[in-house]
């Protein structure tokens, strides 16, 4: 690749062509601040729309000043990105923006990690010079995401998520000049459009514009209430990344200390949504390995490949996109959902509570399961079977609320029985893992065998869409992955067009899986914080003693104790859904008037 | 932007969809379908702006986006007889502000708004290129020209 | 062509189509046929003459006589008297506003004989729809030359001496970017012509389409030879309807002619060209938002490069150039890059249209030689000031141009003297205004323009122009102080410094033009809170002159707040703190009793 040489701010720089002023300034230690830019370098994530004018630099003989984010280096070029000119410009800038911002900071949810409040802190404004009118918007509460339009500042992240990278569609810049902002179709709200709540939206939004519905405050009531037995289960990911909310390096494991702060929380047990993870491999795998023998024994009718049906957004999206291929995903509810069913019927039994007086919380890395956890079908005589779902950083919030030295915690143990869990299931928190953990059980039952290898490399790593094909003892099982609702789209779509051959997809709706979750500490455009914690999801595994979930002794027992096998009748009933046509874009046609 | 909510008939249904046909179906054409579709409709109301998306396949908020960008767009119907004052520079310096407040005063509405008997709407536009005649004001396809804030009436009149 | 002896050309541009020009065509045509003239006399509904401020204008050829705001009732007397008695109808004729004497021959008109028509050559000369009179006039010569006698970079050569700059607003130099174009390797090119004229009070590009559609089509075709290109594509603003329909007829009989379409001359060279349709959205007018806007989507600007001559419509490499600058292309070819570049500056060649409207005496559009000063174009072509008024500023350029001054009058118009007294070429309009204009206000309402059509993407020109306005609304409502100035200049700088696109980055021209020429009417609003030219209503008092007061009470009666009081027969007096400065008493006052200051 031809090599440019330019400087700025007098260094001497040499980059690739093609590289931006931004990145070459990154390489001599030049921090310009950007505010709409984003890059998610590792997943290919790129959203450029040189809109705020933030990161604007001085380039000379050019008469205007160039956005850093967007201009390409040339030969020769000399920048300057501190100049009089270009700071005070800087700040008009930034100026403006808080001029059509509240100022509300001290009691916004995303203060202190806010990026426009960190950069304006940054460029040292301390008055806003110009005033005038601020836009208003109606707020908008979905049962996930929060939308405060007045604290938009149209970085159009949102837009590019929700648009190209899950060409979901619900979002769209509307109107234009000052009334221009970001909105669902017609600005209704969010669940009148084709959201899946995914919250990719949320987990790039710069400012206060786009949260999380907040239920920690439930919780504490909850908990502080004495005829109440509250129980916790925490998704894989979660350990993998609540650390970051303490100051803790990306990629650092706080199973022991995540585990402690809950019991000093008060829950009374502390459980794994592992554990259920373990019990949707017994289900999936199962179901995929009948769907599998039928259609090997000469039923052509079997709708394959079978996709995996664990991650709500995922859910959504094909329950409004894909209404007609509702039969090809596993009935297999997600693992939050399978273990609520078991909580409030096994366990509450167990222990003797009545469902009612049982509340089950689920800590998740994942707005979408907010939504989930309250549909009509997850309820029984309208108590659901999972009470609330917060997200990781809702926990690390309650955890600070509560005056726990997160930092300071020993570990401790889950609870049994429904914290043991196997390696297989920590790898559900990341792309690929669930589709090796089903292979690992799967491949035993179907050969008999055990598996010579349990590491399975070729369906790990980052890329949007990929495949390997595993040999079960002579049988060649095509498998797809694909992480990203866009990247499913496409998958889908060569199976509506009969050009696919998987057996078996896995399909997680956020980058990287649930540890680039929307409900994960901000990752604030560093796609080296989700492969960290990928690493970690990894590591976790390889130390977990037992590794398949067909091998977790609990899962064993309650087969035996409540559900007899997979599959059964009691089974379908609490561990498997069917799905509904949410499609949106639905015209009414009334009977022309004769 | 509000909208009024309205129920298609069949025969309407069938007419967009055949326009978007006699454009493929192609996402690129979106606004030429919209303006075939507002001059059938005299408007594009939400239910319409969803057979356009779902027959180009465009996402419904990016039909929207489109539709909310362009101001020759509009999601409320027009009056009988839409009024247009042209608010161009060679009708500004020629007084053609002084003429739109006279026709919101008589009308009693807004840029923007219809009278409450569908009669007329007022809207505002820009040059239509007679500044020979500023200041201008159009009724649906008539132009009149050099219209004073005393000639208003005059116009309305023709109208009643 | 035409074989009759006498031409009634009758004016179909929408100025004088508004005022009925079409009823005048039905109305000539019925006398002829009346009086058996038919075969003899021909009436052409032309393009635009230009002259829109006396319109409906009709033409006599071959003698050149000049009729001006004609009515249909005028039709019989014309033919009567002008055709068949050979007696020029004197009342029709066009009277010179300063000598008062009527006007034989249009050559003699002051409004014509500075003018040098290049690219509205065929305006006015010939039937916009028939495509004989347009070939009879050298139309499609010229490609045909191109296609015969040059390659295509022998074209682009030919385009690069000349020297012709971009008509649309920037001025880049048009053949570097045919040969960009050109160069840029690719399975599929387009060819697009801007036709999105958005600025307020510009209408030279619907007058071409309208008047000489084949120009553009042409020019059009011999750069998609230049370029490579076999797909060209008109981005036409939907409020033009006839320049639409008069381009769609042109097309037809292009392909009829086959002009347009497969194998053009028999060359082998294949083009067609296609309309799309703006919906009304100012920032179309620059070229990566007229190309997603073609695309089907928001017209929002994307930061360049990439040029749209690399990466434009679709992708592929797109050549966009508006109106104007392709209907310079022909002449070009036929005389000569040598001819061309002997016309204007040292920077800037060959003519520029302008749409010379406001307080001037001959509103209309004018084609001049670059080089022009604005005194000639203003005070000899357009006539000198209305009503006597004096002169004080002509605002060039459009929403994105500023505003000049007496002292700039005798400044050579072209593209690099009116940047560098802070104003633009733009597309060319030239609003000239009288000394009753208020020019904080005037700034204002190019602002509120901006306001209203910026996009919306970039954070500078979505709410820094929204700032600006309101400073000058605290402004011109007497709230202003002296800070507010220092906020307006700094604002304007960083937003013309910052922004993404054209639209913003010369959005505040308006503003810090007039700043520049006319501070003191800022510092009289700001410090002692007086509009110098009566023009801002919160800073006027009303008062009763008691010496021409008769007590009438006609002024009582018509203030619509009851702010007048006095009895009968005597002296009125308005109390300030009620009065909401509507004027209605002074309108009303037959005594000149009511006064404003």
């Amino acid at each position: 690749m031809d090599k440019i040489n330019l400087t700025i701010d007098n260094k001497p720089v040499q980059v690739d062509s093609g590289t931006s002023i931004l990145k070459a300034a990154e390489q001599v230690g030049i921090k310009i601040p950007t505010l709409c830019y984003l890059h998610l370098e590792d997943l290919n994530i790129e959203n450029k729309p040189g809109g705020c004018r933030i990161c604007v630099v001085e380039v000379q003989g050019r008469r205007n000043l160039a956005p850093s984010c967007a201009t390409v280096c040339m030969e020769g070029m000399v920048v300057r990105t501190n100049t009089v000119r270009v700071m005070n410009a800087r700040r008009t800038v930034m100026e403006l923006i808080l001029s059509d911002h509240p100022s509300d900071c001290l009691v916004c949810a995303k203060s202190g990690k806010c990026d426009l409040q960190k950069t304006a802190q940054d460029l040292g404004i301390r008055e806003v010079h110009y005033k005038g009118e601020q836009s208003h918007y109606k707020e908008d509460r979905s049962p996930s995401i929060i939308r405060d339009m007045d604290k938009c500042i149209l970085c159009r992240r949102c837009e590019m998520m929700c648009n190209e990278f899950q060409t979901v569609g619900a979002l769209s810049g509307v109107n234009r000049g000052f009334d221009a902002v970001v909105a669902p179709a017609f600005e209704q709200d969010l669940v009148k459009s084709t959201c899946t709540f995914c919250g990719q939206c949320v987990a790039v939004c710069p400012t206060g514009a786009l949260t999380e519905v907040d239920h920690t405050d439930n919780i504490i009531r909850a908990l502080a209430n004495p005829k109440k037995t509250v129980i916790v289960q925490t998704a894989p990911a979660v350990r993998a990344a609540l650390g970051e909310e303490f100051g803790m390096e990306p990629g650092t494991l706080v199973t022991g200390k995540l585990v402690t702060a809950l019991k000093q929380l008060g829950f009374d047990y502390v459980f794994d949504t592992d554990f259920a993870a373990d019990l949707t491999i017994m289900e999936e795998g199962t179901e995929l390995l009948t769907r599998l023998t039928s259609y090997l024994n000469g039923n052509k009718e079997v709708p394959l490949p079978i996709l995996t049906s664990c991650c709500p957004a995922w859910v959504n999206f094909f329950e409004e996109y894909y209404p007609e291929m509702e039969d090809i995903p596993s009935t297999a509810r997600s693992p939050q959902q399978m273990f609520g069913a078991i909580a409030k019927t096994y366990f509450a039994n167990k222990i003797g509570v009545d469902r009612k007086e049982l509340v089950v919380t689920s800590i998740m890395p994942c707005l979408a399961k907010k939504f989930e956890c309250q549909r009509e079908e997850f309820k029984t005589d309208g108590n659901p079977d999972v009470d609330f779902s917060l997200s990781t950083r809702e926990l690390a919030a309650l955890i600070k609320q509560s005056n726990i030295d997160f930092l300071s915690l020993p570990d401790s143990d889950f609870d049994a029985p429904m914290g043991e869990s196997t390696g297989a299931a920590v790898i559900f928190g990341t792309t690929g893992g669930v589709i090796e953990a089903a292979v690992r059980t799967a491949y035993e039952v179907y050969t008999g065998k055990p598996l010579q290898k349990i590491d399975f490399e070729e369906l790990r790593g980052m890329e949007g869409i990929r495949h390997a094909t595993i040999d079960f003892n002579g049988l060649p099982i095509n498998i797809g992955i694909a992480h990203g609702l866009g990247n499913a789209r496409k998958l889908l779509d060569s199976i509506k067009a009969g050009t696919c051959n998987f057996h078996a997809i896995e399909i997680m709706a956020c980058p990287g899986g649930c540890i680039g979750g929307g409900g994960q500490p901000l990752h604030h455009g560093q796609s080296s914080v989700i492969m960290a914690r990928q690493r970690a999801i990894y590591q976790e595994d390889a130390n977990k003693p037992i590794r398949k979930s067909h091998e977790n002794p609990y899962i064993t027992k309650l087969y035996e104790e409540f559900l007899g096998k997979p599959l059964s009748e009691k089974s379908h009933h609490l561990l498997h859904t069917h799905y509904f046509n949410r499609s949106k874009v639905k015209v009414v046609i009334p009977k022309s008037k004769s | 932007m509000s909208s009024i909510q309205i129920e298609l008939h069949e025969n309407q249904v069938k007419e967009l969809v055949e326009v978007c046909r006699s454009f493929n179906n192609d996402p690129i054409e979106l606004i030429n379908v919209l303006h075939k579709a507002q001059g059938i409709f005299g408007y594009l109301p939400a239910e319409v702006q969803e057979i356009v998306s779902r027959e180009l396949n465009v996402p419904v908020a990016k039909v929207y986006g489109v539709v909310t960008f362009y101001s020759f767009f509009t999601m409320l119907p027009k009056g009988q007889n839409p009024i247009s004052i042209c608010l161009g520079t060679a009708c500004y310096v020629r007084g053609a502000e002084k003429v739109l407040d006279e026709f919101k005063k008589k009308l009693k509405i807004a840029v923007g708004e219809t009278t409450p008997d569908g009669k007329f709407s007022l809207n505002c536009l820009r040059c239509v290129g007679a500044c020979g005649l500023a200041p201008v004001v159009m009724v649906g396809d008539r132009t009149f020209g050099r219209v004073s804030p005393d000639g208003v009436q005059q116009i309305l009149d023709e109208y009643v | 062509m035409v074989t009759q002896k006498m031409n009634i050309m009758v004016c179909g541009g929408t100025g004088c189509k508004s005022s009925n020009s079409e009823l005048i065509v039905t109305e000539l045509r019925r006398e002829l046929q009346e009086n058996g003239l038919a075969d003899e006399v021909q009436v052409v509904q032309t393009g635009c003459f230009g002259f829109c401020e006396k319109g409906p204008v009709v033409k006599i050829l071959p003698d050149n006589t000049f009729y001006v705001t004609v009515t249909p009732e005028d039709a019989h007397e014309i033919i009567a008297e002008h055709i068949i008695k050979g007696r020029k109808v004197h009342r029709l004729l066009f009277k010179d506003p300063v000598t008062e004497e009527y006007i034989n021959d249009s050559k003699g008109m002051n409004f014509y004989k500075k003018q040098l028509r290049i690219a509205l050559r065929n305006c006015g000369f010939i039937n916009p729809e028939n495509i004989d009179e347009a070939i009879a006039r050298d139309g499609y010569a010229a490609l045909a030359k191109c296609l015969t006698e040059y390659t295509p970079a022998e074209v682009v050569d030919i385009i690069k001496k000349s020297g012709l700059r971009g008509r649309g607003g920037g001025g880049f130099p048009t053949g570097l970017k045919w040969e960009i174009t050109a160069k840029v390797k690719a399975d599929q090119k387009y060819v697009i012509c801007n036709a999105d004229e958005g600025d307020p009070g510009a209408f030279m590009d619907r007058s071409i389409l309208e008047g000489d559609p084949h120009s553009v089509i042409e020019a059009m075709a011999i750069n998609g030879y230049c370029t490579g290109s076999n797909k060209g594509l008109v981005y036409i603003r939907a409020e033009y309807p006839l320049a639409i329909e008069r381009l769609k007829i042109a097309i037809n009989q292009a392909h009829e002619s086959g002009l347009l379409g497969k194998d053009i001359l028999g060359t082998g060279f294949d083009f067609d060209i296609e309309l799309r349709y703006g919906a009304g959205a100012f920032v179309c007018g620059e070229e990566t938002a007229l190309i997603h806007s073609m695309e089907g989507k928001r017209g929002e600007p994307t930061f360049k490069p990439p040029f749209p001559s690399e990466e434009g419509y679709l992708g592929k490499p797109s050549n966009v150039n508006n109106v104007e600058t392709y209907a310079n292309i022909s002449p070009i070819i036929l005389k000569g890059s040598d001819w061309f570049s002997s016309i204007g500056t040292e920077k800037s060649k060959g003519t520029k249209v302008f749409a010379l409207a406001g307080n001037v005496n001959n509103v209309g559009l004018v084609e001049v030689p670059m080089g022009t000063t604005l005194r000639e174009v203003i005070f000899e072509i357009g006539g000198g000031i209305r009503n006597g008024k004096k002169f004080k500023a002509v605002q060039t350029g459009g929403p994105s141009g500023g505003c000049l001054t007496v002292k700039h009058l005798d400044l050579p118009i072209d593209y690099d003297n009116l940047i560098a007294s802070g104003s633009m070429m733009g597309s060319g309009g030239m609003i000239v205004v009288d000394e009753d204009t208020c020019m904080v206000s005037l700034a204002k309402f190019y602002l509120d323009f901006t306001v209203e059509e910026s996009c919306g993407k970039c954070s500078p020109c979505r709410i820094g122009n929204k700032r600006m306005s309101e400073i000058l609304e605290t402004i011109t409502k007497g709230k202003g102080t002296p800070e507010d100035l220092d906020r307006l200049r700094n604002l304007g700088e960083v937003i013309k410094d910052t922004s993404l696109c054209g639209l913003g980055q010369t959005s505040p021209n308006p503003v810090l033009s007039t700043m520049a020429n006319f501070m003191n009417e800022y510092e009289a609003h700001v410090i002692d809170h007086k509009c110098p030219a009566g023009k801002c209503r919160d800073l006027m008092t009303y008062r009763i002159e008691a010496e021409n007061c008769v007590g009438c009470t006609a002024c009582a009666r018509v203030c619509p707040v009851s702010a007048i009081s006095g009895e009968r027969k005597e002296v009125h007096t308005i109390d300030t703190s009620i009065c909401i400065k509507c004027g209605a008493c002074m309108e009303k006052c037959k005594f000149n009793a009511v006064f404003v200051s």
